[in-house]
């Protein structure tokens, strides 16, 4: 879950990293008195959940309070990369004499966080790993010994960076280790992270990302921030569409009936679970078929959720039919999907055998799921046909 | 033989009066696996099936060897579990719960490298040895289980669970069996990779080819690529790729909680190029993999 930038930056403050002078400003007039209150050159930057924002013309320099107020109003109706602006963070501008990049991320084949550290900042970290591989140094970090800074002046030093340079940087570095560690975040990075021309280091932009699974861990931290529990921070914000089908996957903590995403087409889908999901997705899309929606059951919902989820997908615009399609299910049971698509297909006003174009899951309690569907004349099939050719069937039907 | 669990593994469920874990411990009993001794603490003295229910781990290790433990709490009680069954000595973990923090799954793969045990998952439903032993919920009923699943010589690798099932079923019908099926588990640090389960498959000999499920995000496949290229592999591999339309949706998250794209690394392309260069089949569509696998088998013999 991504930060806006002025959140992580308040995250940093809050452990004692440098930062500048900065107001997060809401209109115009927030903007010039923030400027004025600053004093002398500022910056003013888009608060979007998205990189690029110099590249969209999303961050402006001011000298004056009037000027700070006429950007506010040329940066917040910017998209970037499909992403609104929040608001606008207004910060002093200080003169630099050189810039750096250090971020934390975890290295997957490794098993451990590994932090990232460069004397080439202020630019994309990856093109400085290609370009001038011996300016970027990785250094991975344990997470069952206690954290100890001489991780930072290693990585300090592996590009050649000695001096009151590195003693200033390595409680900086060990902070902002501290704080991915302690807060789960799955990305803490500075870039750049700036040496002001008196020597001093300063925070210029920040990012923060922290791991879904741990917002109830963090969650005093994330209401200081003003962070709700219902913002999920993805690539782009959900739709009433998506939004309600979370709110089925709620009502109930048993079984998954949700993560529903929608698409354009004319084919609802009710399919599970994680991995079968993905499988059919690609598959209804192999056949020419048009997904109205993706959607995950798995885990044995309740016959209701099933059924609220079937209500849902079926009254999104569009919708003709649906495919009800799973792999060989283990613990979701056959008759419990099967009652509730055909529950949901009833209470929507449409009747189960024309508007369910295939089902297919196979697996525990399929019996007494099959002979639901036969009494409903709803055409299913077993194991014996395959996931990919149930798709067909299903897109087969569609006009 | 197999790989990780056969007839004479023995193992205990941590967190056996759950719901859930009710339901495994029977499953996997009446599969015949020796199902040992359950975990909850408070609940000493019960039975589950006939399971002797102890307080803690020690209590059964300090009376009678156990080669595994499936774990079965929730999120927040999961590393201290995992940490319970490391520091007893236990071998082979299985983590079935799925939302646990990453750091907190580092923290448990870095006590379990170093006291030598293994961890599977989490976020995954177990491993299976075909008529020997099913050490989680992989293949649900035991009934169920039967008929997905044949002995054979195939070794299955996958980040989902259903989907280690869906392609256990297809080689079954097609008349082959399984050696053992890992559910490796679908978080974005995991306890054992494709590549680190990949030596005790090419160990095997009973073991002759792989099946892989894989899906966008993370690196495993291109490690994977990497092990079979580097060690010049004996086993024929084929993968199946799904979540092909994600490539298009960076950032979204779909299917487990390690499924994202958000690099070129982590796209479907990208992964079947790097598969396909290390000489791994990619099948199209699930049925096409016992064709793949009985090609490569005969060009084999």
């Amino acid at each position: 879950m991504r930060f806006y930038e002025y959140e992580s930056k308040e995250l940093f403050a809050r452990h004692g990293l440098p930062l500048g002078q900065r107001a997060v400003a809401e209109s115009a007039d927030q903007a010039r008195q923030a400027a004025a209150d600053i004093g002398g050159s500022v910056v003013l930057k888009s608060q979007v959940l998205s990189g690029g924002r110099m590249k969209a013309g999303a961050v402006k320099f001011a000298d004056t309070p009037d000027e700070a107020a006429a950007h506010f109003d040329a940066i917040m109706p910017i998209v970037v990369n499909g992403q609104n602006a929040r608001s606008v963070l207004v910060e002093s501008k200080s003169p630099i004499a050189k810039e750096y990049y250090v971020g934390i991320t975890w290295d997957g084949r490794r098993k451990l966080p590994v932090l990232i550290f460069s004397d080439m900042g202020g630019i994309d970290i990856e093109e400085v790993a290609e370009t001038h591989p011996e300016h970027v140094s990785k250094t991975h970090i344990s997470t069952i010994l206690p954290f100890s800074p001489r991780v930072a002046k290693e990585a300090i030093g592996a590009v050649g960076v000695t001096g009151s340079e590195l003693n200033r940087l390595t409680p900086i570095i060990s902070t902002l280790v501290e704080i991915f560690l302690h807060y789960d975040l799955t990305l803490a990075e500075i870039n750049p992270l700036a040496q002001l021309e008196n020597g001093k280091f300063i925070v210029l932009d920040g990012h923060v990302d922290m791991e879904a699974e741990a917002r109830d861990k963090h969650k005093a931290l994330l209401d200081d921030l003003g962070i709700q529990p219902e913002e999920t921070r993805q690539a782009r914000p959900p739709t009433d569409f998506e939004i309600k089908g979370a709110q089925v996957d709620a009502s109930d903590h048993r079984g998954v009936a949700g993560n529903v995403v929608g698409f354009d087409g004319n084919l609802g889908l009710v399919i599970g679970a994680g991995g079968g999901s993905l499988t059919l997705f690609d598959a209804v899309r192999k056949h020419g078929g048009k997904p109205a929606n993706y959607c995950e059951i798995g885990g044995n919902p309740s016959v209701k959720k099933a059924k609220e989820l079937t209500k849902l997908i079926l009254s999104k615009p569009g919708v003709e039919k649906i495919a009800v399609m799973m792999n060989v299910v283990s613990n979701t049971r056959v008759d419990i999907v099967a009652r509730a698509v055909i529950k949901g297909c009833i209470e929507s006003g449409r009747d189960p055998a024309e508007t369910i174009a295939i089902f297919r899951i196979p697996g525990s309690w399929e019996d007494e799921g099959f002979k639901i569907l036969k009494k409903y004349n709803v055409e299913f099939c077993d194991r014996s046909v395959s996931m990919y050719e149930a798709a067909g069937r299903a897109v087969a039907k569609m006009s | 033989m197999s790989i990780l669990i056969d007839k004479d593994t023995t193992f205990i469920i941590q967190g056996i009066t759950g719901r859930e874990a009710v339901n495994m411990t029977r499953e996997c009993l009446n599969y015949g696996s020796k199902v040992v001794g359950g975990v909850t603490p408070g609940r000493a003295g019960r039975e589950i099936y006939g399971v002797p229910v102890f307080d803690c781990v020690r209590d059964i290790t300090k009376r009678m060897k156990v080669n595994g433990a499936v774990v079965s709490v929730p999120p927040k009680f999961t590393r201290d579990a995992v940490f319970e069954a490391i520091e007893n000595g236990i071998e082979t973990i299985v983590i079935v719960t799925e939302r646990i923090p990453r750091q907190e799954v580092a923290q448990m793969v870095e006590l379990a490298n170093l006291r030598g045990a293994r961890i599977i998952g989490p976020n995954c439903l177990g491993i299976i040895t075909p008529g020997q032993c099913k050490m989680g919920g992989v293949g649900g009923p035991a009934d169920d289980t039967r008929k997905a699943y044949s002995s054979g010589p195939v070794g299955i690798m996958s980040r989902s669970g259903g989907m280690t099932t869906e392609i256990a079923n297809t080689l079954t019908a097609a008349g082959l069996g399984q050696s053992t099926a890992v559910s490796i588990g679908g978080d974005a640090i995991i306890g054992s990779s494709y590549a680190e389960i990949m030596p005790l498959f090419e160990a095997d000999p009973e073991t002759k080819a792989i099946a892989i499920y894989s899906e966008p995000g993370g690196r495993m496949e291109a490690e994977l690529a990497e092990w079979v290229r580097e060690n010049n592999s004996r086993l024929p591999v084929v993968a199946f790729m799904a979540g092909r339309f994600m490539d298009e949706m960076p950032g979204m998250r779909f299917g487990h909680a390690g499924t994202i794209v958000e690099g070129k690394a982590d796209t479907t392309a990208e992964k079947i190029e790097r598969m396909r260069e290390a000489g791994i089949a990619v099948a199209e569509r699930i049925e096409d993999i016992p064709a793949l696998i009985k090609e490569r088998l005969a060009e084999a013999a």
